[in-house]
C-alpha cells in the first residue's frame, strides 16, 4: 500500500471514530464556528466605525480574512498528530511503537487524527469568501481564484511545517510546548489582516523567521490585481507561496535531526 | 461566621491548588501579551496616523489600555464549567458533593471563585507590569497601559473588578448545573465561551461597536465582566454613570445568583448519580 491510501485509511478510522459520537463532533464544530464567527464581528464593527485601513476596503481585508482562516483550518485538521505530539506520543512513549512499524514515523503521526472540529473554523472562512463576493461584490477572475488556491496550499506547508517545528521541540521537552502556540495560532491572528499594517520589524519576524508574509499576504495581494503598497516586485508575489514549501522542507529536516536523537520516555 | 467557614476553606484549597501551575501561568504571560500586542497594532493601524479620530468614541490610547487591561484579566471570563465537576458528574464522585451538610450551590461557588482568582493574579500581575512598566521603558509609550484617569476611577476599579469576579462565578455556576443536567459541557462551554469574548469586549472595546448597539450592550450581562471596570479605569464612565455601571453589575449578580440558585434545587431534586 503506497503512502497516500495508507494515510487515507488513517482518516478514514480517525472520522469513523469522531462519528460515533455525532453529537459531541457537531457541538464542537458548531462551537469552533460560533468562536470564529465572534472574532469576525470585531472586524466588521471596526470597519463599519473607521471605515478604510491603510487604503485597504473591507471587501479586500474579507478575502485576506477568508483566505488565513481556510489555511489554518486544513493544516489544524492534518496536523492534530504534530500539534498534540508532545503529550500523546513523547511523554506517554507511544513514539516508540510508531517506531517499530515500518513505514514512515511522520505519516503516522499524521494520521494519527483528522480532526473534524476545525470544519468550523473553514466554514467561517468559506463564508467570509462568499460575503465578500456576494455582499460587497469582489469580482473572481481564474486568476485570483488560481492564486487563492496556491495561497492556500503554500500555506498550508507552511503552517505544517511550523506544527513539524513544534512536535520536533517536544523531542528534547518531553513534553507540549503550550508556547509554540504563539507561532501557529498568532501567526494565523496576524495573517487575517494585510502584512503592511503592522510595525516595521513585526513584519521582518513574519517574513524572514516565519515566512507568513509569503502565504497570507503576497499571493492575496497579487489575487486583489494589486501591487504590493510596501513596495515588492509584481512578480515576485505570486512566486512568495514556495517559501511554504521550502520552510516544510527546513521542517522535515530538523524533524528526522529529531528522531534520530530521539530517547525514550520508556517505563 | 462558623457557618462560613467551610465555603473559605474551598475557597482557599482551590486557590492554593491553582496556584502551583507557575509555568502555565507564564505561558499565559507571553500568550496574552503577544496577542495584546498584534490587537493593539490593528487598532493602531484603523486610528491611522497620530491616533486622533474625531469620530471614535474613546481615544487610541483608551482602547490601548482597554485591551491591556482586558488581557490581564482575562481568565476572569467565565469560559466554561469548572472542570473539576465536570469531572465527578462524569464519574459519579458528585454522590459525596450531596451528602456534605452544606449547600451545594456555595459550595461549588467558593470552589469556582477560588480556582479563577487565582488563575488570574500572577497573569495579571505579570502582564500589568509589563505593560505599564516595561513597554514605556523598550520605548514603545504609545502601546502602554496608561494609569487610571482619576481619584475616583482608581478608587471604584478594585469595587468594580471584584463585582467581576462574584458576576463571573455566577455564569460559571449556570454552566456547572447545565453539565450536571446533560452530562456534557462542550456545547455550553463554546457558547459561554463565545459570548463572554464578543460581548465583554475582549475581541474589540465595546465602545467601538456601532453607536445603535451602545445601549444594549452596556445593559447586557457579560459588559459586567470586562467593558464597565475598563470604562470606569480610564474614565469613560465617570460621576453618576460608573455608578450605573456598578448598578448593572450588581443586577446582573443578584439576577443570575437567583437564576442559579433557583435551578440548583430542581437539577439537586431529579439529579441521577453516573457510574458504579
Amino acid at each position: 500500500m503506497n503512502a497516500a491510501s495508507l494515510y487515507g485509511r488513517y482518516a478514514l478510522a480517525s472520522i469513523r471514530a469522531q462519528m460515533q459520537y455525532p453529537v459531541s463532533t457537531l457541538t464542537l464544530v458548531a462551537g469552533q464556528f460560533i468562536i470564529t464567527f465572534a472574532e469576525s464581528m470585531g472586524a466588521i464593527a471596526l470597519f463599519d466605525r473607521f471605515g478604510v485601513l491603510r487604503g485597504w476596503t473591507l471587501q479586500e481585508i474579507a478575502i485576506f480574512y477568508g483566505t488565513a482562516n481556510i489555511t489554518f483550518s486544513l493544516t489544524e485538521a492534518l496536523c492534530r498528530g504534530f500539534d498534540a505530539f508532545g503529550e500523546s506520543f513523547v511523554r506517554s512513549g507511544n513514539f516508540d511503537r510508531i517506531l517499530l512499524r515500518p513505514r514512515s514515523a511522520a505519516l503516522q503521526v499524521m494520521g494519527h487524527e483528522f480532526r473534524l472540529s476545525r470544519f468550523g473554523r473553514l466554514l467561517q472562512g468559506l463564508i467570509v469568501l462568499v460575503l465578500a463576493t456576494t455582499w460587497l461584490g469582489f469580482q473572481w477572475s481564474p486568476a485570483s481564484l488560481a492564486l487563492v488556491t496556491w495561497a492556500v496550499i503554500g500555506g498550508m506547508a507552511m503552517f505544517g511545517g511550523l506544527n513539524i517545528l513544534q512536535a520536533t521541540l517536544s523531542f528534547w521537552t518531553v513534553d507540549g510546548l503550550e508556547i509554540a502556540n504563539l507561532f501557529t495560532h498568532g501567526s494565523v491572528t496576524a495573517g487575517q489582516y494585510p502584512l503592511n499594517i503592522y510595525a516595521g520589524w513585526f513584519r521582518r519576524i513574519l517574513t524572514f523567521i516565519v515566512p507568513l508574509a509569503c502565504v497570507a499576504y503576497y499571493p492575496v495581494v497579487a489575487a486583489l490585481g494589486r501591487s504590493d503598497p510596501g513596495g515588492a516586485p509584481d512578480w515576485f508575489l505570486p512566486v512568495a507561496p514556495v517559501a511554504g514549501f521550502i520552510f516544510l522542507g527546513a521542517s522535515v529536516f530538523a524533524w528526522r535531526f529529531g528522531v534520530s536523537k530521539y530517547t525514550s520516555t520508556g517505563s | 461566621m462558623q457557618a462560613l467557614r467551610p465555603y473559605l476553606a474551598t475557597f482557599a484549597a482551590r486557590f492554593q491548588l491553582m496556584l502551583q501551575y507557575r509555568a502555565a501561568a507564564l505561558a499565559g504571560f507571553v500568550t496574552q501579551s503577544w496577542f495584546g500586542g498584534l490587537l493593539i497594532m490593528v487598532l493602531t493601524a484603523f486610528y491611522g496616523a497620530g491616533g486622533a479620530r474625531a469620530d471614535a468614541p474613546i481615544s487610541l490610547a483608551q482602547s490601548v489600555s482597554y485591551v491591556w487591561l482586558s488581557q490581564a484579566t482575562l481568565a476572569l471570563l467565565p469560559w466554561g464549567g469548572d472542570p473539576s465537576i465536570t469531572a465527578a458528574v462524569r464519574s459519579g464522585a458528585i454522590s459525596y458533593d450531596r451528602l456534605r451538610p452544606l449547600d451545594a450551590y456555595w459550595w461549588w461557588y467558593a470552589g469556582a471563585a477560588g480556582a479563577m482568582v487565582s488563575r488570574v493574579l500572577p497573569r495579571a500581575a505579570l502582564i500589568c507590569a509589563f505593560s505599564a512598566l516595561i513597554l514605556p521603558l523598550l520605548g514603545f509609550g504609545d502601546w502602554s497601559l496608561r494609569p487610571p484617569a482619576g481619584l475616583l476611577a482608581a478608587a471604584l476599579y478594585p469595587v468594580s473588578m471584584i463585582l467581576v469576579i462574584v458576576l463571573a462565578s455566577a455564569i460559571i455556576m449556570l454552566i456547572n448545573l447545565g453539565t450536571v443536567v446533560t452530562l456534557d459541557n462542550k456545547g455550553l462551554t463554546s457558547l459561554a465561551g463565545a459570548a463572554s469574548m464578543l460581548f465583554s469586549g475582549n475581541i474589540l472595546p465595546l465602545p467601538l461597536f456601532p453607536d445603535w448597539m451602545q445601549t444594549f450592550l452596556f445593559l447586557q450581562p457579560f459588559a459586567g465582566l470586562l467593558d464597565i471596570p475598563c470604562r470606569i479605569y480610564f474614565g469613560d464612565l465617570t460621576g453618576a454613570a460608573a455608578f450605573a455601571g456598578l448598578g448593572v453589575q450588581a443586577f446582573w449578580i443578584l439576577a443570575l445568583v437567583g437564576l442559579g440558585r433557583l435551578l440548583t434545587g430542581g437539577v439537586m431534586a431529579r439529579l441521577q448519580v453516573q457510574g458504579g
